[in-house]
């Protein structure tokens, strides 16, 4: 079985490659998936950790960052919804009327 | 040695699938590509003995979440082939991949210098049977999480209500302007894209 390191260097990448997204992207549904992305790479660090250290918090852990996953896109499409319904584009460059 | 090869062609599926979820000009694929990266990585979760987690990402994740994405791209009527007008500079551009790399190289370093030197790198032992199962991580909701476990009920609550006041709204009231505003109470989502 391989050891610990190898599935953190995996979720190092995911984590980098969910922040090129949402730098890169100007999709608004894409960026919000980026951001999920992360969140998932965040988990495969700590069911990663869990494993090395023999300890089953880590799981609970992921659990919980499950159910905020769940939360933060629920609110979020809704927020993409009503932007969508004002703007009608998903383009975020566009949604600049906080900017000064 | 299966394991390895398990988890190599695991990880090469989880990586490119996500790098192709970015590229992606139309929201439906990148949804889908996104699918396929998060069943690599619950391959992943169950190599490290996280049962139960691995089958809630799978359920829970592709089965609940990413429908709802692609259901909100069904409301919004995208077809993918919205113009997004011209990209900025290509030095904006650059220095963004820059900053994501020297990101990349300074988490592996830290977690090198915490994490290697003070933990035995690599699985030193067989994990016992109950390892990630589904009674063992309910035990430990129940007992020394439970406070954080009731709190998420609220959470929960609190993002139900959020999600029907911001889109379920029935009128927006700039674009009828001159119509009497309804009342808030009918929480149906219009669809009036």
């Amino acid at each position: 079985m391989l050891s610990i390191p190898a599935y953190i260097i995996v979720a190092l990448v995911l984590f980098c490659i969910g922040t090129i997204g949402v730098l890169i992207t100007r999709n608004i549904i894409i960026l919000f998936m980026s951001i999920e992305l992360m969140l998932n790479a965040a988990n495969l660090v700590l069911i990663a950790f869990s494993r090395a250290l023999n300890l089953m918090d880590g799981h609970a852990f992921v659990f919980l960052v499950l159910t905020v996953a769940a939360a933060e896109a629920a609110v979020g499409l809704a927020m993409v919804i009503t932007l969508y319904r004002n703007r009608e584009t998903i383009n975020i460059d566009r949604f600049n009327i906080l900017k000064w | 040695m299966i394991d390895t090869v398990i988890f190599f062609v695991s990880a090469v599926i989880a990586v490119g699938s996500a790098v192709m979820m970015i590229s992606q000009r139309n929201p439906v694929l990148s949804v889908l590509y996104f699918i396929v990266s998060l069943l690599a990585q619950a391959v992943l979760y169950v190599q490290l003995g996280a049962l139960f987690l691995g089958a809630v990402l799978i359920i829970v994740y592709s089965g609940a979440i990413l429908v709802l994405f692609l259901f909100v791209i069904m409301l919004l009527n995208l077809r993918g082939t919205e113009d997004l007008g011209p990209t900025g500079p290509a030095v904006s551009r650059a220095s963004k991949y820059l900053v994501s790399v020297l990101l990349l190289v300074e988490l592996v370093f830290v977690i090198k210098a915490s994490f290697f030197s003070a933990v035995p790198v690599g699985i030193v032992d067989v994990a016992p049977s109950e390892f990630g199962s589904v009674e063992s991580v309910a035990e430990l909701l129940f007992s020394n999480y439970l406070y954080p476990f009731e709190l998420t009920s609220i959470l929960l609550l609190a993002a139900i209500v959020g999600a029907v006041v911001m889109a379920g709204r029935l009128r927006d009231t700039h674009q009828e302007e001159g119509e009497t505003e309804t009342p808030t109470t009918d929480v149906q989502i219009k669809e009036e894209v």
